[in-house]
């Protein structure tokens, strides 16, 4: 089964290349971007059938490897759990 | 001897070892990461570079590399571990040192000469140097912006210690000398007990007068004498 992995940067953790990518949108035209925040996505495919055990197994590696907790915070989507 | 750790895409590894054996003396030996001994290292430098592409995060898989359970062990008995730049970044997401380096707040590589000031003496690398010593030192990095975390560096002390801040020639940490955006100014860290040091600027690359600058002997004479 596929993992989904959100990781973002925390709230009021400067973005430089969100703030970058904002400026770069507001000249192109879209002058409604209020902020952009860039993050990174994963997808993590699991021999594993049992979607709660696929959940921990990613909340783990994501403690352990993904994130940086110091300035970033995450969100994980397995099918079949909340 | 002095155990210079090799992680692939490491770059300034041959710099290190040229500064402290052909400059300063004293015997070294590079440390492959995939080894599982330091070889009877009495003091470590992780040196500058791009290990394993800067990819995830700066230094974030390095830190799994073979040779990083010696190297915490090493640390965690005392021994005097020098991380400059990459090796900052890399002993930073090892837990060894307390915050991150992000991205620089001005979209640039920055590759220049910085000021830096001497905040405390209590450290491998600064012990010896009066609080306030300025120094010119050479950075080199696009993700050198220190942040403390949670608390902030209000804490200082607690988690870990400010050695060394950006700072103008007089001495003076204005926003103008902050060349990343760093919290502070914070150019360097050490842990709470002092033989922990991560640095931005590259003293290895400021010890020779052909270079033009020998400032950055005196935080490589100050780790070696540890």
């Amino acid at each position: 089964m596929q993992a989904r992995v959100y990781v973002t940067l925390k709230p009021g953790v400067l973005d430089p290349q969100g703030n970058a990518v904002r400026g770069s949108l507001e000249a192109l035209g879209f002058s409604k971007v209020q902020d952009v925040r860039l993050g990174k996505y994963l997808e993590i495919e699991l021999a594993e059938t049992d979607p709660m055990a696929a959940r921990a197994s990613v909340e783990e590696m994501c403690r352990r490897l993904l994130v940086n907790p110091v300035v970033e915070s995450f969100r994980v989507d397995v099918p079949g759990t909340p | 001897m002095v155990g210079i750790v090799v992680f692939p895409g490491a770059n300034c590894d041959h710099d290190a070892y040229h500064a402290v054996a052909h400059v300063l003396g004293a015997s070294a030996r590079f440390v492959w990461h995939k080894e599982t001994s330091l070889s009877g290292a009495t003091h470590v430098i992780l040196p500058g570079g791009f290990s394993y592409g800067d990819y995830l995060r700066c230094g974030a898989l390095a830190r799994f590399s073979p040779v990083m359970g010696e190297v915490r062990r090493f640390a965690d008995a005392g021994g005097p571990v020098l991380g400059i730049c990459n090796g900052f970044q890399i002993l930073c997401e090892a837990g060894l040192l307390p915050g991150v380096l992000g991205r620089n707040e001005g979209l640039r590589f920055v590759c220049a000469d910085t000021f830096v000031r001497v905040e405390s003496a209590d450290s491998a690398a600064t012990r010896g140097l009066s609080p306030g010593t300025v120094l010119r030192l050479p950075i080199a990095h696009a993700e050198g912006r220190y942040q403390r975390g949670p608390g902030g560096l209000d804490g200082d002390g607690a988690t870990g210690r400010t050695l060394l801040r950006y700072c103008d020639e007089a001495g003076e940490t204005t926003r103008a000398a902050n060349p990343n955006g760093a919290e502070g100014n914070v150019a360097g860290v050490a842990n709470r007990a002092g033989n922990v040091v991560g640095l931005m600027p590259h003293p290895e690359r400021a010890s020779e007068a052909v270079l033009g600058n020998v400032d950055g002997r005196r935080i490589l004479e100050a780790f070696l004498r540890c």
